[in-house]
């Protein structure tokens, strides 16, 4: 590797803006290998794994991940090497976009929250690749899984690693196909489609949010052009004097070199992330005041930019209102819930506001807005999820409501926290997917939990591993979730400075500890039912459907919807048939011809969906225990157990990074290392130590009631109350089991109005704009025709006429012509007399 | 008196029989005939020039050329004639309108 070398070390070394650059050539690599992987996967994929077999397709997924991931470790010790403020690692490839002043290049760029992605993204992403090699062993599109997940973390890594917002967006927008991808991946079932066509609109909006709200901060950085009298608007904008300055430049080098600079920091507008941040965070540049003194139609700049950017996050991240598409993601494939859904790509918003708490810090607004968000999200999810059946559904709820834990972090300023929360929760939730993928693996595809119980005695590993990512989760002081989560609620306890809308409001800081605690004890309560669920008593299972592996749940639904339309048909031609018999008495051809279709639809619905290698199969398990497994579970391959054992090792010395400061009188490890890459300066109420005990132990307890509920009540399954509970309160049981309808608010509210538009749209088009058409096409067809009669009659007529003129001429000339070379003779001497005559008459 | 105007109206006088009966005869022999007289007649005005006008000879020789052209003409057109015959069987030249095609 090349001498990293030093750059941009400006004599104000104390700012935390002037970070010293390392420059580095390998941090290309990192990206480069997976979408290698998944570039050789998807072309040249499926050949290989008919050949070669399904290993050769994973040990090429694999192996791009641990090389990745290699290389993020050695990028890692390269920083650990270096001081805390100079570990700041860039590799500018070429440059993208170079207008006027701004330019935007293909850099990467690894600080130490982007490090900590980035290890996230490729360490527990190795080991869900390993996972997936277990988990979809049955599946014939391997390849196509594990090229899609390959793309997946290549979008991901651009996202944390890119050093600017151009890049950023693109992993943004990449994850969010890859998710969509992924969540489909099982596109003949119509339901997995669209809940992956739901992923992506519903994130769309949120990317309108994130693209308007950069835009705008782009707008206010100076990038847009500034009318040249203030409040009166002239109509031929011209840019600011300074902005002329590198107008000449062509290309990036020549406009960075141009650019004027202040105190070494390079001002005007820019996307990338470092400069922007130096621009803000040095005084001398203005450019803090001048974002803080901006208005747009009377609301501050900053409010509204970092509100639409936290929509962007809302759609990323799944957080209130737009957090729908999540729990209806866990279509896709276990392993893809794990790694999008809980792990990384769920976890992006959380690291854009936390890479731009430089923004976010200088407006309590925004930052206030993000934290009530948050915690509105985290209560209101949870308790959706204290009444989910299907396992992985509650495991979707809870991500959601743990994303809200992290926006609460780091929206009350307490951005390590947040950050911290998200490596924990990517090590814990990620052990309780791959766990519940293990269960539903070893349930022969079973994701009702009603169905479960009793599996600790056939699957220890998971059961262990579970139960520790349950403890995490629930905030018990020996995992890593304890750590993190009392972290944050001491912090939102303590924030004084937030505000809603420019008012200040002093008191959101208890009332989201407040919710937060409330949300931790149903936490715990809802996440040790799953336990109990899952794992005690006596198995449940074992009746029922039986299907092979890889046959998706959904299955046995499809296989029901074929049923039914196939009834619908049959009947449909016994209608048809009964009808032609009375109408007419004696066509009896008729039945035949209509009962025919209807035949051919049965024989067809009952092979026609699902996979076909399996239709066979199910067909002889649909009804009996079919199939080589027989009615019991059985623990997973050793791939899996060895990958939830790492998982859930992680969920345990993770805790070692966020000791609290009240325990060592030291800043926990994390924030150590995170601190030069957040924004500081966020005031906290100073409060005694023995109070923030006090609120480790509410924490605590809030989990270990929580914990006792769930035991009482669910537990081998052996109480009553919750079905007499359920009884009684009907009512709101089912509100809360159908998810507060919010997907059917959603349909009344967003969709049917939306359709409701598209149809009149479509009336539109259909009576005026078609009628307009048709009318354009109307006149243009008569004056066509009255053009073609101008042809006909006019300029053939002429043509025709001086033809026909012609001919006659012709023809009288003819009489002429008649051969006699007397006649000739005549013509002759009639000439010379002419001539003659004409010499005697002209003189 | 002769004087050349005699010569010169009896050569237009040759010439102009000799065109007309080009002009009108039917018979093609005819017709050569009269190719005999409208050379004739300007064989009298050479003459009558060479005579009147110029002296020497060279008037007398063109006129001997012009006989001996009018010998080579009579027996190419009588061979026409011959040919016209063959064609058309008759040497009515009313009916040699080939030409017209």
């Amino acid at each position: 590797m090349e001498n990293a070398h030093i750059e941009a070390v400006g004599h104000a070394a104390e700012t935390i803006g002037r970070l010293a650059v390392h420059h580095v050539s390998y941090l290309w690599l990192i990206p480069l290998f997976p979408i290698v992987g998944a570039a050789i996967n998807a072309t040249i994929g499926w050949k290989l794994q008919r050949i070669f077999g399904k290993k050769i397709v994973h040990r090429i997924a694999v192996t791009a991940m641990l090389l990745a991931f290699g290389t993020a470790l050695f990028a890692f010790a390269q920083m650990l090497a270096l001081p805390a403020e100079e570990r700041f690692l860039q590799n500018t490839l070429w440059n993208l976009l170079t207008a006027g002043r701004l330019t935007v290049d293909l850099g990467f760029s690894l600080d130490q929250l982007s490090m900590m992605m980035v290890l996230v993204i490729t360490g527990i992403g190795s080991l869900i690749h390993v996972f997936s090699i277990g988990y979809m062993a049955d599946e014939p599109a391997y390849w196509r899984f594990f090229s899609y997940l390959n793309l997946f973390v290549f979008a991901m890594l651009l996202l944390v690693m890119g050093d600017n917002f151009a890049m950023m967006f693109f992993g943004w927008e990449g994850v969010g196909l890859a998710s969509y991808l992924l969540i489909a991946f099982w596109y003949t079932d119509p339901e997995k489609a669209a809940a992956g066509m739901k992923a992506f609109v519903v994130n769309r909006f949120g990317d309108f949010g994130f693209l308007a709200g950069l835009l705008l901060l782009f707008w206010g950085l100076g990038g847009g052009w500034q009318p040249r009298d203030q409040g009166l608007r002239n109509l031929d904008y011209l840019p600011k004097a300074e902005l002329n300055a590198t107008a000449a430049a062509s290309t990036a080098a020549q406009a960075d070199a141009l650019a004027p600079r202040i105190e070494g920091v390079k001002v005007g507008p820019t996307m990338n992330f470092r400069e922007l941040r130096d621009q803000v965070v040095v005084e001398g540049t203005g450019v803090k005041e001048g974002l803080l003194h901006k208005t747009v139609w009377g609301i501050p700049l900053l409010m509204l930019v970092g509100m639409l950017l936290f929509i962007g996050a809302m759609g990323k991240s799944a957080q209130l209102p737009l957090y729908v598409w999540l729990p209806d993601a866990m279509a896709g494939p276990t392993p893809v819930s794990a790694l999008i859904h809980a792990a990384t790509m769920v976890t992006a918003g959380v690291y854009m506001v936390a890479r731009l708490s430089f923004i976010y810090a200088l407006d309590p607004s925004a930052m206030g807005w993000v934290a009530l968000i948050g915690a509105l999200t985290a209560i209101f999810a949870a308790s959706i999820g204290f009444f989910q059946y299907d396992i992985k559904k509650v495991l979707a709820y809870s991500t959601v409501s743990q994303l809200g834990f992290m926006f609460i972090g780091v929206g009350v300023g307490a951005y390590w926290a947040g950050a911290y929360h998200l490596l924990t929760h990517a090590f814990f939730k990620a052990t309780l997917f791959l766990g519940s993928g293990s269960v539903i693996l070893g349930c022969h595809h079973e994701q009702d939990m009603r169905k479960m119980g009793g599996l600790k005695k056939h699957m220890p590993i998971t059961r262990i591993t579970y139960l520790a990512a349950c403890w995490a989760i629930a905030g018990f002081p020996w995992m890593n979730g304890f750590y993190s989560k009392d972290e944050i609620l001491w912090k939102a306890f303590t924030s004084e400075h937030l505000a809603l809308f420019g008012h200040p409001t002093p008191w959101l800081g208890g009332l989201i500890y407040l919710i937060g605690i409330v949300t931790a004890t149903g936490t715990s309560f809802y996440m040790f039912r799953s336990y109990y669920m899952t794992f005690t008593g006596a198995y449940r299972g074992g009746e029922g459907h039986h299907d092979e592996h890889n046959e998706d749940p959904h299955a046995a639904t499809a296989t029901a919807m074929s049923a039914t339309s196939v009834a619908v048909h049959a009947s449909d031609g016994a209608v048809h048939a009964d009808g032609h018999a009375h109408g007419h008495p004696a066509p009896a051809p008729a039945h035949g011809s209509h009962a025919a279709p209807a035949h051919a639809a049965a024989s067809h619905a009952g092979h026609g969906h699902g996979h076909d290698d399996h239709a066979a199969a199910q067909d002889d398990g649909a009804h009996a225990h079919g199939g080589h497994h027989g009615g019991t579970p059985h623990e997973s391959p050793w791939t899996i157990t060895l990958v939830l054992s790492l998982l859930a090792l992680g969920s345990f010395l993770t805790l070692f990074l966020g000791i609290p400061t009240a325990w060592t009188h030291r800043a926990p490890l994390l924030e150590h290392w995170l601190a030069p890459a957040l924004a500081e300066g966020i005031a906290f109420a100073e409060k005694p130590p023995w109070m923030e005990f006090a609120f480790q132990g509410i924490g605590v307890l809030a989990g270990t009631v929580g914990w006792f509920f769930a035991m009482v009540l669910y537990k081998d399954a052996r109480s009553t109350v919750p079905a007499s509970l359920k009884e009684r309160f009907a009512g709101i049981w089912t509100v809360v089991y159908d998810k507060y309808y919010v997907d059917e608010l959603y349909a009344a509210t967003v969709l049917k109005p939306a359709v409701w538009v598209a149809r009149a749209f479509s009336r539109f088009d259909g009576t005026i704009l078609d009628g307009l058409v048709n009318f354009a096409g109307a006149v243009g067809r008569s004056l066509g025709r009255f053009d073609a009669a101008i042809d006909r009659y006019l300029v053939d007529g002429a043509v025709n006429a001086f033809a026909a003129g012609t001919l006659g001429f012709g023809r009288s000339l003819r009489g002429i012509q008649t051969g006699r070379i007397q006649t000739y003779l005549y013509g002759a001497l009639g000439g010379a007399l002419v001539v003659v005559l004409l010499n005697f008459l002209i003189q | 008196m002769v004087t050349l105007t005699h010569f010169l109206v009896v050569g237009a006088l040759l010439f102009t029989l000799g065109l007309v009966t080009v002009a009108t005869r039917r018979n093609a022999v005819g017709v050569l005939m009269g190719v005999e007289l409208i050379l004739n007649g300007a064989n009298v005005n050479f003459v009558a020039f060479n005579h009147y006008v110029t002296g020497g000879v060279s008037g007398q020789v063109f006129a001997l050329f012009v006989i001996v052209l009018a010998a080579a003409e009579a027996a190419v057109g009588l061979a026409i004639v011959l040919s016209i015959f063959q064609t058309f069987k008759t040497i009515d030249v009313r009916f040699a309108d080939l030409m017209r095609e």
